[in-house]
């Protein structure tokens, strides 16, 4: 998976939850994963096809979800409220979108599906995706991870927008 | 959150009515308690581009927040028709999508600015004022507590 790929998203997070949250956060842990991908807890996850393909996952364990809607929606949510999935996945699209942003400004044309969200309620699920990166943002509110599993569909389209 | 001079309708010194569309429940309610702070009612709510352009119809606001990504008909779509039809029509598009060729696409339809998302309260408050123009007003300090 190239860099370049995956920098707007971590970017588009920090601003992301940064701002929504209003306090610094930190990368804590990064890494690669082979397995499929079990949910830990409230999940958006974001399809995107054309010149890149794949997935992206954001996950929270119910509680941070709870505590991280809450912020964002300047009130205090319980775990059941179903505003605090929707929260999730709202963060999911904002943090998708102002990458998205970035890279169709550097030439890549693709389109984005609208989020799926999983719980683990539904039981462990997975993806058949080979090779994720695992980043966990450390954020007041708690642990947020962001998975990601992108390729070039087009390399065509990688060739001109690196060249670019 | 913060609190801003309420911006009023220059014509009657009533409450500027906003239609918020956007497909997520949570980002309308976001988008209600910045439109509050700023002194705003909220006319009306619509999940998809085909029911705000029933809603605007209905409800004659005199902003339209709108966002792009939607079901049964996207933002653009729905802002253009929307303009079509009144061309005083005051569309925002809101959204997180906010990449040059979705920008220039939705001005040329019809869109009077683009704000992204996620939406800073101040630049959102810029922004509806610099689109009332002279249908707005901004209270002053002593009358917003009145």
């Amino acid at each position: 998976m190239k860099m370049e790929l995956i920098q707007p998203f971590i970017n588009a997070a920090d601003a992301v939850l940064s701002q929504g949250l209003q306090s610094p956060m930190a990368i804590e842990n990064l890494s690669m994963e082979e397995e499929a991908y079990r949910f830990k807890g409230v999940a958006a996850m974001i399809e995107l096809s054309g010149d890149i393909e794949g997935r992206i996952i954001f996950d929270l364990a119910p509680k941070t979800a709870a505590r991280v809607a809450s912020h964002f929606a300047g009130t205090e949510l319980p775990e059941t409220d179903g505003l605090v999935r929707e929260a999730v996945c709202e963060l999911a699209n904002q943090v998708i979108g102002n990458a998205v942003a970035v890279l169709n400004d550097q030439g890549f044309k693709f389109r984005v599906h609208p989020p799926a969200l999983h719980t683990s309620e539904q039981g462990p699920k997975s993806t058949e995706d080979t090779e994720a990166l695992v980043l966990c943002f450390d954020t007041a509110d708690g642990p947020v991870f962001m998975n990601i599993a992108l390729r070039y569909h087009n390399p065509t389209a990688q060739a001109a927008a690196v060249g670019a | 959150m913060e609190q801003f001079a309420p911006v009023k309708r220059s014509k009657d010194g009533q409450a500027v009515q906003y239609l918020i569309v956007d497909d997520s429940v949570f980002a309308r309610k976001n988008l209600g308690r910045i439109i509050e702070s700023f002194g705003g009612q909220i006319a009306g709510e619509a999940g998809d581009g085909l029911t705000a352009i029933s809603e605007y119809d209905r409800l004659k606001p005199d902003i339209v927040l709108m966002d792009i990504t939607m079901p049964q008909m996207e933002g653009i779509e729905a802002a253009e028709k929307i303009v079509q039809k009144n061309p005083e029509a005051r569309v925002v598009m809101v959204s997180s999508v906010g990449y040059q060729e979705n920008i220039v696409a939705a001005l040329q339809r019809g869109a009077r600015h683009f704000v992204q998302k996620p939406v800073k309260p101040e630049v959102l408050y810029e922004v509806i004022k610099y689109v009332l123009g002279e249908d707005g007003a901004v209270a002053s300090a002593a009358g917003a507590g009145a």
